[in-house]
């Protein structure tokens, strides 16, 4: 695919023990947002890992900004920028120190490393730091500063896994914030996440990742629509109803999940209006009282669930 | 107001100079983040010079108890705590590997388009330079409590470059390990066996003094013909015309095996 900024074909990685990716296909636009979607140990950070050339996959064809991340190394890391889970900077030198580091491995020269540097320190809100140690730093400030080290030279793909991991809200809304910007830049974004609100709010595309390969593929409302369409939730007054609402429900009995600390029931439906007055008749017929009967489109994490996790699911609904 | 010069857009196929200057420039860069960590931290640095000189002094004084310190001890003594020293540089440089290792900044590294061994380049260097410091400064100590070399400038230099090169194959052992260890947890483990190794050798004592199974793998041990050697030129007790080839071919070896290790490992490294 010609403008593929990454393209991924049955890669294979076994790694520590485990089959970490197994016949992972995926195809990201450029200049897109691509969220990677998955439970633990899924195999994202593996993927991310073997796309930045840190591992290297068994087996496959993997490339990145058009070369091959085996017989290409050097001309793939010219082009990536990488944020990992864990801060991959020089905890003991300060964030200038940092940047200029990693201006001059980039072979930019003395001069504009060091020009480079003051001018990511400013778009970070870093330039007060100053000699100040990086692990002297917030964790929000380190985040920052993490992003900075990877836009040193403005990858053309920039990978991003689990970035506000272990960050308060205020924290992930400055990196989505960061997110958001580059994006107008044209950089090519994957970034892997387990929060389902980040993947909403920042990918275009979102590819769900479970046991080490993609089991589904589309823009967030795609995914929505695939998994059950609308759903109808319940509240009743009284929990110890919940099991016999469930029986009267003209609805399929798989698919529905209870939640009697919030004296909830959610169910798929396909005939909205059918559905929502076929319940509430089915309801004052057998004198369950409701307090809220309401249509709405699906979560995310309905989704993700239904996808990943059927033993999740029974868990739920028991 | 602050005005930024403008950076110029980085273009991956206009990068400056050969594969052979940008190897050096990320040598150099490497080594640069070495001593700026010195720099942040003086105090580990004097610690670790300090370290080998209250060593010997300890031997000089506490351990040599009733001996005369001036006479035949001290120059018997100042030689073997040259070669322990730089036996023991193994687990600073094996720590040192393991804390960068367990640190997220190698995968930067690691993802950029840099020489792959200039990391190790940097750490070998700074460890180098650390221990060519603690050379001069136990040299020195060593005079002032009446230790003398005896074979002259050219000997004595001859001295600390067996040393050195002693301390460049203890470096690579030391990045091997740190590397297979991986967690700084188990550079304890090597911490306490360094000290039977180091004096698993005529340092201190002497090889004839003990059973001849342990006097054989004294005699064997490679820091056994550095001390030799050294003691040689340097016209100190204990010294045996004959034993420089095996104090630099001992370590050449060491070095023939560790290094490519070494590298091959940092090279696959997947953490």
């Amino acid at each position: 695919m010609a403008d593929a900024a990454i393209s991924v074909e049955g890669a294979h990685k076994k790694y520590g023990g485990t089959q970490a990716l197994s016949g992972l296909d995926l195809q990201v636009t450029r200049g897109t947002v691509h969220g990677v979607l998955g439970p633990n140990g899924a195999g994202k950070t593996t993927l991310v890992r073997v796309l930045a050339t840190l591992l290297r996959p068994d087996g496959g064809r993997v490339e990145v900004a058009g070369h091959d991340v085996l017989t290409q190394a050097r001309e793939v890391r010219l082009r990536i920028g990488l944020l990992g889970q864990h801060a991959a900077l020089d905890e003991e030198l300060s964030g200038r120190q940092n940047l200029e580091m990693f201006g001059r491995l980039h072979h930019l020269g003395a001069r504009h490393a060091r020009v480079r540097a003051g001018e990511l320190l400013a778009r970070f809100g870093l330039e007060d730091t100053g000699r100040k140690a990086v692990r002297h730093y917030s964790g929000g400030m380190r985040r920052r500063l993490d992003l900075a080290a990877s836009l040193v030279t403005d990858p053309e793909v920039l990978f991003l896994d689990e970035p506000t991991t272990g960050l308060d809200p205020r924290g992930r809304t400055e990196v989505w914030t960061a997110v958001r910007s580059l994006v107008g830049g044209g950089t090519t974004v994957l970034l892997t996440t387990q929060y389902l609100e980040e993947a909403d709010q920042l990918a275009d595309r979102i590819s769900v990742v479970d046991r080490g390969r993609v089991v589904a593929d589309g823009t967030p409302d795609e995914l929505k629509a695939a998994t059950g369409g609308d759903r109808i939730d319940v509240v009743l007054r009284d929990a110890g109803q919940l099991g016999a609402a469930v029986a009267l429900l003209p609805v399929p009995a798989e698919g529905v999940l209870v939640d009697p600390d919030r004296r909830l029931l959610s169910a798929p439906v396909t005939d909205r209006m059918a559905a929502l007055s076929g319940v509430v008749r089915a309801l004052e017929a057998a004198g369950i009282e409701a307090e809220d009967v309401a249509l709405r489109r699906p979560t995310l994490d309905e989704v993700f669930l239904d996808l990943t996790g059927g033993d999740e699911r029974t868990t739920e609904a028991a | 107001m602050t005005t930024y010069e403008t950076y110029e857009p980085y273009e991956p196929h206009k990068v400056a100079g050969g594969p052979g200057t940008r190897a050096l420039s990320d040598c150099w860069t490497m080594t640069r983040r070495e001593l700026a960590h010195w720099a942040r931290q003086p105090v580990r640095v004097l610690v670790g010079l300090v370290f080998p000189v209250m060593l010997l002094l300890m031997f000089a004084y506490l351990v040599g108890g009733g001996r005369e310190v001036s006479g035949n001890h001290v120059h018997h003594l100042v030689p073997g705590v040259l070669v322990l020293t730089m036996a023991f540089g193994l687990e600073g440089t094996m720590l040192a590997v393991t804390q960068d290792l367990d640190k997220g900044v190698i995968d930067r590294f690691r993802s950029m388009p840099m020489a792959n061994g200039a990391v190790l380049v940097g750490r070998s260097a700074a460890d180098m330079l650390q221990s060519a410091l603690g050379l001069a400064v136990l040299l020195a100590v060593g005079y002032a409590i009446g230790w003398r070399a005896h074979g002259g400038v050219a000997a004595l230099l001859g001295a600390v470059g067996l040393l050195l090169l002693f301390r460049f194959a203890m470096l690579w052992i030391g990045i091997q390990l740190g590397m297979v260890a991986g967690r700084p947890e188990l550079v304890q483990a090597v911490q306490i066996l360094v000290w039977p190794v180091g004096f698993l050798s005529n340092a201190f004592a002497a090889p004839e003094s003990m059973p001849d199974w342990l006097g054989t793998a004294v005699q064997w041990n490679p820091m056994s013909q550095t001390a030799t050697a050294i003691r040689d030129l340097l016209g100190n007790p204990g010294g045996e015309p004959g034993h420089l080839w095996a104090a630099v071919a001992w370590p050449l070896a060491l070095i023939a095996v560790f290094f490519p290790l070494a590298v091959r490992r940092f090279a696959r490294l997947s953490g």
